[in-house]
């Protein structure tokens, strides 16, 4: 499989959305047993060059072949028969159904009445999974799964739909380190069986670990192509910010010399648990102060973090604000109480998609003043546009629908949304998921000033290199446990790695 | 302030197709029935069949409008036709039977109405129970109690004061048009100048979003219920007030279609979200002026149902994005092949 032909070809791709140029006569080759990465920031056409080649959007301008001859999908599902899958970012399956189903939607096997055939459907499912390495029960809904055994069983339905080409857009966003590691197993088996796969992702590291060639796209053009073992990472990561690299370097350490020891405690969890959520556990937290929350997939971040924010009622354990009960079992109550959550899930507990950017920036701040004191339109465009050139959210106006941006710019929307609150605790968990290093750089830098301006901040993030970054301590967690804090010098990811492997000091 | 002329470009746009779909019908009748168009001022009121028509849809137009706001929150209320049969049965029965002063016969009623709303209201947002099951529930409920109330009797009346409900004219116009459009500025208000519509378009497109921004998600469900409940009541008692009967068991009966037809038709998603008021009672006056053209044009009553069916599948294609985008496919293609 060495320099055959290329599988997929691309000439002059362009797409063109109303005020917005979001494809620009890109090429794009893709060869047989080739693993190649596509990158950009927020905006550069990855999700387009996809959706152009998949059929979802009608593309303007350019010509796709496949094994040389020209086609032309109009349809997801046309892309699909002639052997292109894809799996997306986020997880396009249906949660009420089993594995199985899912894994046979719209291609049951069916005896001859017609009716299901179930147990070529669940067996067929288990070899398809077996394919992957994993051993799931395929009767179990799939909503029994977390999201990690969800997203593998969407790439275990691509992979079974005798795909030729297989198109993951970041599937690992959601993924803990070992599942990763399982992914790219797969990716390289999947190689050698001779499958051409484009994998888009944000991570630097899984794209030097994993890939074999580079394509990096910005604002609509073709950056380059880059054979993955000849490109310096600093270099790509230039190439993809169009930047110097010095500018995108952030000190590192400054959250740690910015030691919080001495500052009065703002708020405290005293042993606030809840059954089957979380372990009962304490936190401290001083004013100005940035507290990371570490720990694998599942350990238990998002779950104390929405106790916190009365999300979900402790069931034991009380929080104290300046030292005094408080009993915050709402959301509303947390937010009057000066707290503002920024959720990991954005699609489900985040954007409101039909709404504007606008609406969507103010909505906490109205819901915080009741809904007969209504924020005059003049003073929500003030905030709205305020926010979206202090985050950089590209976008022609704040009356657009949030739904129409891309991933990165919403989750600046979310950031915009609480800061609009002017909180005093705000929590952010997974704040720079799916977007790309530009951004997440941005919302790191926005950490360390809002912690200067004497916010108290709870990271949350599955990059620890981020955690150790940002955070002057650290609590640690395990299997829904805490099992301590780390802060100032012993602050570092092998000491945080070293702590969720061996448990208690 | 320059984002102000986008913004009403943006609601305009949003009324293009019931305003379209109107005006069709309004000029086929130009051309077939004209004697639609006429007016005249009798003793200092309006008569004419446009006014008629408004007339008419009054009591759908006032479920619509609480319809709207159900439907926008992601719910549905099929309940607010056997409710309206309620607040008719109640006054009613306490007028003429106890012999309660109209005013408190009317308070009471409305009451009682209001009550079934806060149940209904109760069932969604505090159990959870679907929208649907709720008040498939409470349409079976509320006809059970206004014929339990009635005695199961249809009960007739006489009372000057209570029929200037449906026929009575103020400033010259019928009396049930004024409580419209009290009740449309009042809601428009209610919804547009205090932050009360965002929730409501908050809460039906993304619930649970709107819960973790702090939104009352109960409390805006809860209250959307209530207030349809109430303008039921309402309807109820013009409709009882037009034919001075409380006919427990026929009135407001299948006009909880008529009000989700119209919302739909003025352009509000069945999946909630954001919704318009306006378009809800454009899409009223569509249903009422296409039942009265088809009356007026001597439409033999049995096919009178498939017409209007057939035109409202109509306007609803006309509306639908999928639908455009493949007509333009449709004649792209021909484009291409000739």
């Amino acid at each position: 499989m060495t320099e055959s032909d290329p599988i997929l070809q691309m000439q002059g791709l362009s797409k063109r959305f109303p005020g917005v140029i979001a494809l620009d006569k890109v090429d794009f080759s893709l060869r047989c047993g080739e693993i190649r990465g596509l990158m950009g920031e927020n905006g550069a056409g990855k999700s387009t060059l996809i959706k152009l080649m998949t059929g979802v959007y009608p593309r303007d301008e350019g010509k796709i072949f496949l094994e040389g001859r020209e086609i032309d999908p109009r349809f997801p599902y046309e892309a699909q028969k002639m052997g292109i899958s894809t799996v997306y970012q986020e997880v396009n399956l249906i949660p009420t159904l089993t594995v199985a189903e899912n894994i046979f939607l719209g291609r049951q096997p069916t005896n001859s009445l017609g009716s299901l055939h179930w147990k070529r459907m669940n067996e067929g499912a288990e070899r398809a999974l077996e394919r992957l390495n994993l051993k799931l029960n395929v009767r179990q809904q799939l909503s029994d799964y977390s999201l990690a055994i969800q997203q593998m069983v969407a790439i275990a339905r691509a992979v079974d739909i005798s795909a030729k080409i297989l198109i993951l857009d970041e599937p690992t966003s959601s993924l803990a380190a070992d599942e990763v590691d399982l992914l790219f197993a797969v990716m390289r088996k999947l190689k050698a069986e001779g499958l051409g796969i484009i994998f888009v992702t944000h991570f630097l590291d899984q794209v030097f670990s994993v890939t074999d060639t580079i394509t990096v796209l910005r604002n609509g053009q073709l950056v380059g192509d880059y054979r993955t073992a000849a490109i310096p990472k600093m270099e790509l990561i230039a190439s993809m910010m169009g930047k110097s690299l010095h500018e995108i370097e952030i000190r590192s350490g400054q959250g740690a010399s910015l030691s919080g020891a001495g500052k009065e405690i703002l708020a405290e969890a005293k042993g606030l648990g809840r059954k089957g959520s979380i372990e009962p556990f304490d936190l401290e937290l001083r004013k100005g102060e940035v507290l990371g929350l570490a720990g694998l997939l599942g350990a238990g971040r998002t779950e104390a973090a929405e106790l916190l924010f009365g999300i979900h009622r402790a069931d034991q354990g009380e929080i104290r604000i300046n030292g005094v009960p408080a009993p915050i079992h709402s959301p509303q109550k947390a937010i009057s109480s000066g707290f503002a959550f920024c959720s990991e899930d954005r699609k489900v507990s985040g954007i409101i998609g039909d709404l504007t950017i606008r609406e969507n920036i103010f909505l906490a701040l109205q819901a915080s003043k009741g809904a007969f004191r209504l924020i005059s339109r003049k003073t929500q465009e003030s905030i709205a546009d305020g926010y979206i050139s202090l985050l950089g959210i590209s976008t022609p106006n704040a009356d657009k629908k949030i739904k129409e941006l891309s991933g990165g710019n919403q989750q600046k929307v979310m950031i915009a949304r609480w800061l609009a609150l002017h909180p005093r605790l705000l929590i952010l968990d997974e704040p720079t998921r799916g977007i790309d290093v530009g951004a997440k750089m941005e919302v790191q830098k926005l950490i360390l000033s809002l912690s200067q301006e004497g916010i108290s901040i709870i990271f949350i993030s599955s990059e620890l290199s981020e955690v150790v970054r940002c955070s002057q301590r650290v609590a640690v967690l395990r299997d829904r446990v805490k099992i301590g804090e780390l802060s100032g010098d012993q602050i570092n990811e092998s000491s945080i790695m070293h702590f969720i492997a061996e448990g208690a000091r | 302030m320059k984002l102000r002329p986008l913004a009403a470009r943006q609601v305009l746009g949003s009324l293009v197709w019931p305003i379209l779909a109107l005006a069709i019908i309004l000029i086929f009748n130009a051309f077939f029935t004209p004697v639609m168009f006429k007016l005249e001022i009798k003793d200092s009121h309006l008569f004419g069949s446009l006014i008629d028509i408004l007339n008419r849809a009054a009591p759908v137009m006032l479920m619509a409008i609480g319809m709207t706001l159900v439907i926008a929150t992601g719910g549905i209320d099929i309940s607010v036709g056997s409710m309206s049969a309620v607040s008719g049965s109640f006054t009613t029965v306490l007028l003429v039977v106890y012999g309660v002063p109209l005013a408190w016969a009317i308070v009471i009623g409305l009451v009682v109405v209001t009550m079934l709303g806060l149940w209904n209201g109760f069932m969604v947002s505090s159990i959870g129970v679907q929208p649907i099951v709720t008040t498939l529930i409470m349409w079976v409920l509320a006809r059970g109690i206004a014929t339990l109330f009635a005695n199961g009797e249809t009960i007739l009346f006489e009372n000057p004061r209570y029929e200037f409900i449906a026929n009575g004219f103020l400033f010259g116009i019928p009396f049930p048009i004024t409580i419209v459009a009290a009740v449309f500025a009042i809601t428009q208000l209610l919804t547009r100048r205090t932050a009360l519509g965002l929730f409501v378009e908050s809460v039906g497109c993304n619930p649970v979003a709107s819960r973790y921004s702090g939104v009352n998600v109960r409390a805006i469900k809860q209250t959307v219920y209530v207030f349809t409940a109430f303008l039921a009541g309402i309807a109820g008692l013009i409709n009882t007030a037009n034919i001075k009967v409380a006919d427990v068991t026929r009135s407001g009966d299948g006009l909880e279609l008529d009000a989700i037809l119209a919302v739909v038709i003025g352009g509000t998603s069945m999946d909630g979200g954001k919704f318009s008021l306006t378009g809800t009672i454009i899409g009223a006056i569509v249903m009422q002026t296409l039942t009265t053209t088809i009356l007026t044009n001597g439409v033999p009553v049995q096919v009178t149902r498939v017409i209007k069916a057939l035109v409202v599948v109509f306007i609803i294609l006309i509306q639908s994005e999928t639908f455009h985008s493949q007509v333009r496919s449709l004649f792209r293609r021909r484009a291409h092949e000739a």
